[in-house]
């Protein structure tokens, strides 16, 4: 499923722009293809762009230039109600008027669907949820994490074959989230339905999603699926936005064969991928995830290779989260293993540290 | 100390169950003080403004005191004659009523017993002060010479009816705002149809308040949802908009209205200019039914706007675009969704317009004419001008019985879906 | 029982009751009519006697619900009106009721300018007990001369003629005063009205009579409205007090004519109430108030008539216009050919009844 994304597109965004007073873009030209089948999460802060992105989807809001195709048809002009998309509100928006049986019903009602038909297809969705025996109750009865399924199953009782989450999950706590999570994971994979799914929680993009798409400033800044997001970011924002992340300031020095070298501040020389770099002499910063730093590292296992002084340890059961200062920058963090080896961790103490080449990406400047 | 340790188990002897309770009483005893004092300003007020009127409307609807108070030898005469005998009381009875009536005209109270008479048969009044004025000179017996000053006095009627008001307490008053009345020998029935008053006037008081309802909700949802829909800001100020009526006096709001509405106003003459009315045949719209309908519904309108737009500010959009996004037409959606959700409101706003609208009374003084007068004007003018303060104290409890009623039903009819769609 | 209506009438009436107990002895609340009235009654009496005694006169204007207010006031205990304006049937009741002072008019009044006895100088039968009468005034029928450029009414024969005189009727709303028209436009002599009227089939005469133009009729309650209507167009022909009519008329110069046939005149004037805050100074007031030149005086402001007949030698022109006044006064001789006098005791006797039949009648 990774390589669908060559596959013709069901939902296509093609140099859509969005602006709500004329003058700001939103939106600027968005461009995404999403095969049929795909779990697609836009990912990204607030007021980057991407739940107007999906409201244009939905139809309510209109694109200000444009085109929008579902299933290769333009779907512009076609009002909210007539595409077919299945929806999955922030709050819900389970109808707090009808039971949870005659929520489940409402989309099938407007169908005209017969009777029997209705009752058949709301009692498989309220199975599919495991709710089987609420079809009574109404949605203030109901906990959160019920709500939520039963707003998942309302979305998909019409067989829809997309469906749009808005922050489906944020008024959850934290570990029935996660269940969730896994939850309308495995509905995805069950059915196979397309979902383009808003998030700005990463952990939750991560889990899910088999791409994620992420924005910032009304631009995708980096469209891949997640290892590829979390491995090898290609800008700072997403190294930065996705995971925790050490970043150093530099000026180019010299690149070769996509290995170059960036000189510090401080006059220390780190070499790095290139990965997206302005022409030497510029600024560029340094990303580099904290597990790949080596404490005491084995000659030749690293070729970067500093002395970090001690500034905080954290004790946190299975590793240590180790704040440095190395090279000036004092909020290099390190995660260090839970072993007997380094129990002589000592804040004000210096420590040799490393990193090799292969993780460390020279990205644009911040 | 000891006894306030509780067992692993958690489970409590009966004598510290006691002593626990206890406690929590007495610590929650001095926030029942605080709660009580907080509220009792209020408590008194409405005590004073509000209960004891109401308190005293009921009494006075029923309260007789003046032929008992002013008259009371008369009546005690009276209480041994039997009414249905056809005969006239005896010569005792006559002597106790001059007795009254020298009294009464001594400390000018015979006055207030003639007033009361009068209101359950005319020339009552007469009868009694002008027959006053002569008893001073009488000597016994009297039963003659009482025919001979009027010949009232000879006439078993006026004395059923003096025998009947005797008593302290009456049902007159009721049976008068019913449009009836009690004939002398003591039989309620009808009033003749053309002299009955009160019941057309309550059924009009009930369905044009009800017509003023159902137009403030029909020009104010669609306001309200307009309201609530925009951002705050543009929103605010269109309330202002809403609320400006509220800054102008009722009186000037009327007066405003009649310069609008007259034969004369604005609006004929808009119409006269355009040709759509001939000059002489200018609409009626003021002075009327019509006139009170158009002003009240002006006027009520921002109490039907308020609890509409502060339901529909608490419906989320997301319901609309849930319900869109599951397939259904704007209008379903509507229809469906969001119309449910504003019951609420609706019913708020109705109730709301509805009691006030029923107990008006100035707006249809000014522009009701004949046609739109309410039963509040029976009621002021049984205050102010007729001074029949009893039958306005009965026809006000029977409006308030009626406002009560149809309270109960409402909430009876749209009490539980209240209920349900609040969450 | 006695304690709690006291104590409950207090409370409803509490906010009807003007609080002008605080204001200190050197004033005396009267409580009038309002309007031109009101400031004629200033003009002629008050300031003159504050002039001459020092005492401020403070104006009220309830009359509107005199008889209501003196009763609520007498009944929680708390009189705050000095003098009461009132008409004279409202007076008969007040004084029946023993909520009005009770008054020896030879001492408690001045007799006449001329030397006339105060028994003999007042319009006859007036001084009933405790009402001293100061005008006479007149409930007629005037109209706006643009409405009839043709053949005017001159009668109350006319006045009910909706073929002939075409145009809406404006009527006070009770049925005090129409019931008499009615009658008397149907062919009743004038002095038989209330003959006919104390019988049944009179009464369904009367209403038969007020039937025929009852599509037409637009009912007034306060005295200003008449000539508004009348000036606006509403109308064509409106009951009205006459002094309201002379206002417009003569001040401000609007086109109407006043219609003398038939004309109800009854009596205004003052009570004091019975438990009068201040009852020396408001008996003085009453003294000063009524005597001959006073009311005389008050000619110069309102077109009312004087009810002593000793004033009407002195009445002289209007103030502010130098209109002479005697031609307007609804009891100069060329006016008073056909009146109407309103029977106030008879309608204490039946107003109740009358009152209740014309409001359902209006409710057809």
């Amino acid at each position: 499923m990774e390589n669908s994304a060559s596959s013709e597109a069901f939902v296509r965004f093609e140099g859509v722009q969005k602006s709500y007073d004329g003058k700001v873009l939103v939106v600027k030209d968005l461009n995404i293809d999403v095969p049929r089948g795909e779990f697609l999460t836009m990912l990204g802060p607030s007021g980057s762009g991407k739940t107007t992105s999906l409201m244009m989807l939905a139809g309510f809001e209109t694109a200000t230039h444009g085109n929008i195709y579902l299933d290769g048809r333009s779907i512009n002009n076609v009002a909210p109600h007539k595409r077919g998309i299945g929806m999955v509100f922030q709050n819900y928006a389970l109808f707090p008027h009808m039971t949870v049986a005659e929520n489940l019903a409402f989309p099938l009602k407007v169908r005209n669907m017969g009777k029997s038909e209705i009752e058949t297809r709301v009692k498989r969705a309220l199975d599919m949820v495991e709710l089987g025996s609420f079809g009574d109750r109404r949605p203030a009865q109901l906990s959160g994490g019920q709500q939520q399924r039963v707003a998942v199953a309302r979305a998909l009782v019409f067989e829809p074959d997309l469906i749009l989450m808005d922050e489906p999950l944020g008024a959850l706590d934290k570990n029935l989230r996660e269940q969730m999570q896994y939850e309308i994971k495995h509905i995805h994979e069950r059915l196979g339905v397309t979902v383009v799914y808003v998030t700005h929680d990463q952990s939750e993009a991560l889990t899910m999603s088999n791409r994620i798409a992420v924005f910032n400033d009304g631009i995708i800044q980096q469209l891949a699926p997640p290892t590829e997001l979390y491995e090898k970011p290609t800008n700072s924002f997403v190294a930065q936005f996705i995971g925790e992340n050490n970043k150093l300031s530099g000026t180019l020095q010299s690149t070769q064969d996509g290995i170059c070298t960036v000189r510090l501040p401080t006059g220390e020389l780190v070499t790095a991928l290139d990965i997206n770099t302005d022409d030497i002499g510029k600024e560029s910063t340094l990303s580099l995830r904290p597990e790949r730093v080596f404490l005491d590292p084995v000659e030749g296992q690293c070729d970067n290779v500093f002395t970090g002084k001690v500034e905080e340890v954290i004790y946190l059961g299975d590793h240590k989260r180790v704040r440095m200062n190395v090279c000036g920058h004092d909020e290099f963090i390190v995660k260090v293993p839970n072993s007997t080896d380094n129990k002589g961790l000592q804040v004000g103490g210096t420590a040799p540290i490393g990193w090799s080449s292969k993780d460390c990406r020279a990205l644009d400047p911040i | 100390m000891m006894a306030n340790t509780v067992e692993a188990k958690g489970q409590l002897t009966p004598d510290e169950q006691k002593r626990l309770t206890a406690d929590m009483h007495r610590s929650l005893r001095r926030k029942k003080i605080r709660a009580l004092l907080l509220v009792a300003p209020l408590l008194i007020f409405i005590l004073v403004t509000f209960v004891s009127p109401i308190a005293t409307m009921l009494f006075r609807s029923i309260d007789n005191p003046q032929v008992s108070e002013y008259m009371p030898n008369t009546t005690a005469a009276l209480a041994r004659w039997d009414a249905d005998s056809n005969e006239l009381p005896d010569e005792a009875t006559y002597a106790a009523l001059v007795t009254d009536l020298k009294v009464g005209r001594e400390n000018h109270t015979i006055g207030k017993a003639a007033t009361r008479l009068n209101y359950e048969k005319s020339q009552m009044r007469s009868l009694l002060t002008g027959t006053a004025r002569k008893a001073g000179r009488l000597e016994p017996p009297f039963k003659e010479q009482l025919i001979k000053i009027n010949d009232g006095w000879g006439d078993i009627d006026n004395w059923r009816v003096i025998k009947r008001e005797s008593s302290p307490y009456t049902a007159s008053y009721y049976i008068a705002a019913f449009d009836m009345e009690t004939t002398p020998a003591g039989e309620i029935r009808m009033l003749p149809e053309q002299q009955r008053v009160y019941l057309q006037m309550l059924w009009r008081t009930v369905w044009m308040s009800l017509l003023i309802t159902a137009l403030t909700l029909l020009l104010g949802y669609p306001v309200s949802y307009l309201l609530a829909s925009l951002p705050m800001g543009i929103a605010n100020t269109l309330m202002i908009l809403v609320l400006l009526p509220f800054w102008t006096s009722l009186l000037v709001r009327t007066s405003s209205w009649i310069a609008m509405l007259q034969g004369q106003g604005v609006i004929n003459d808009i119409l006269v200019w355009f040709g759509l009315v001939s000059d002489d045949n200018r609409l009626s719209m003021i002075y009327n039914a019509t006139g009170t309908v158009i002003t009240m519904t002006h006027i009520l309108l921002p109490f039907m706007i308020l609890p509409l737009y502060s339901v529909m500010k608490t419906i989320p959009p997301s319901y609309m675009r849930a319900a869109r996004s599951l397939g259904a037409t704007p209008f379903t959606a509507f229809v469906k969704v969001y119309l449910p959700q504003s019951v609420p409101g609706i019913s708020a706003g109705a109730i709301l317009v509805f009691i006030l609208a029923i107990g008006y009374y100035i707006t249809p003084a000014l522009v009701g004419g004949q046609t739109g007068q309410f039963i509040g004007n029976m009621i002021a003018y049984h205050m102010q001008s007729s001074l029949n303060w009893g039958l306005a104290a009965a026809l006000g409890v029977v409006l308030l019985a009626l406002v009560l009623g149809i309270y109960a039903l409402y909430s009876r009819l749209l009490g539980s879906n209240n209920q349900m769609s609040l969450r | 029982m006695k304690k709690f209506s006291k104590l409950s009438s207090v409370l409803a009436l509490g906010a009807a009751a003007c609080m002008s107990s605080a204001i200190a002895a050197e004033s005396l609340t009267v409580v009038s009519w309002g309007g031109a009235y009101t400031k004629s009654q200033r003009e002629a009496y008050s300031n003159p006697f504050t002039a001459k005694t020092g005492i401020e006169i403070v104006d009220s204007d309830k009359s509107g619900n005199g008889l209501a207010g003196l009763r609520a006031q007498v009944e929680a205990g708390n009189v705050t009106w000095d003098v009461l304006d009132i008409l004279e049937g409202d007076a008969i009741l007040a004084c029946d009721e023993g909520i009005a002072q009770q008054l020896d008019y030879e001492k408690d009044l001045n007799p006449g300018a001329d030397g006339t006895p105060v028994m003999e100088d007042f319009v006859e039968g007036s001084l009933s007990g405790c009402y001293v009468p100061t005008i006479v005034y007149a409930t007629l029928f005037s109209f706006n001369n643009n409405a009839f450029p043709g053949e005017k009414p001159s009668t109350i024969a006319d006045v009910f003629d909706i073929k002939k005189f075409p145009g809406k009727r404006a009527l006070e709303k009770k049925p005090d005063a129409n019931l008499e028209w009615a009658l008397a436009a149907d062919g009743v002599p004038y002095d038989k009205v209330y003959e006919v009227l104390a019988t049944p089939e009179g009464v369904e005469r009367a209403f038969a009579k007020l039937n025929t133009i009852k599509d037409s009729i637009i009912w007034w309650d306060a005295g200003a409205q008449p000539p508004q209507l009348l000036a606006d167009g509403e109308v064509a022909i409106a009951s009205a007090y006459n002094g309201r009519i002379f206002n417009a008329q003569v001040v401000e110069n609007q086109p109407f004519t006043i219609i003398w046939d038939g004309q109800v005149y009854e009596l205004d004037g003052y009570i004091i109430p019975k438990g009068a805050p201040n009852k020396q100074a408001a008996m003085d007031y009453l003294r000063f108030a009524t005597d001959t030149q006073r009311l005389a005086d008050q000619t110069k402001y309102i077109s009312y008539g004087p009810a002593r007949k000793s004033s009407a030698p002195l009445v002289s022109t209007h103030l502010e216009t130098g209109v002479e006044m005697a031609p307007h006064m609804p009891t100069n001789p060329e006016n008073f050919k056909t009146p109407i006098k309103k029977n106030a005791e008879f309608w204490a006797d039946n107003g109740d009844e009358l009152r209740q039949r014309f409001n359902a009648w209006l409710v057809q």
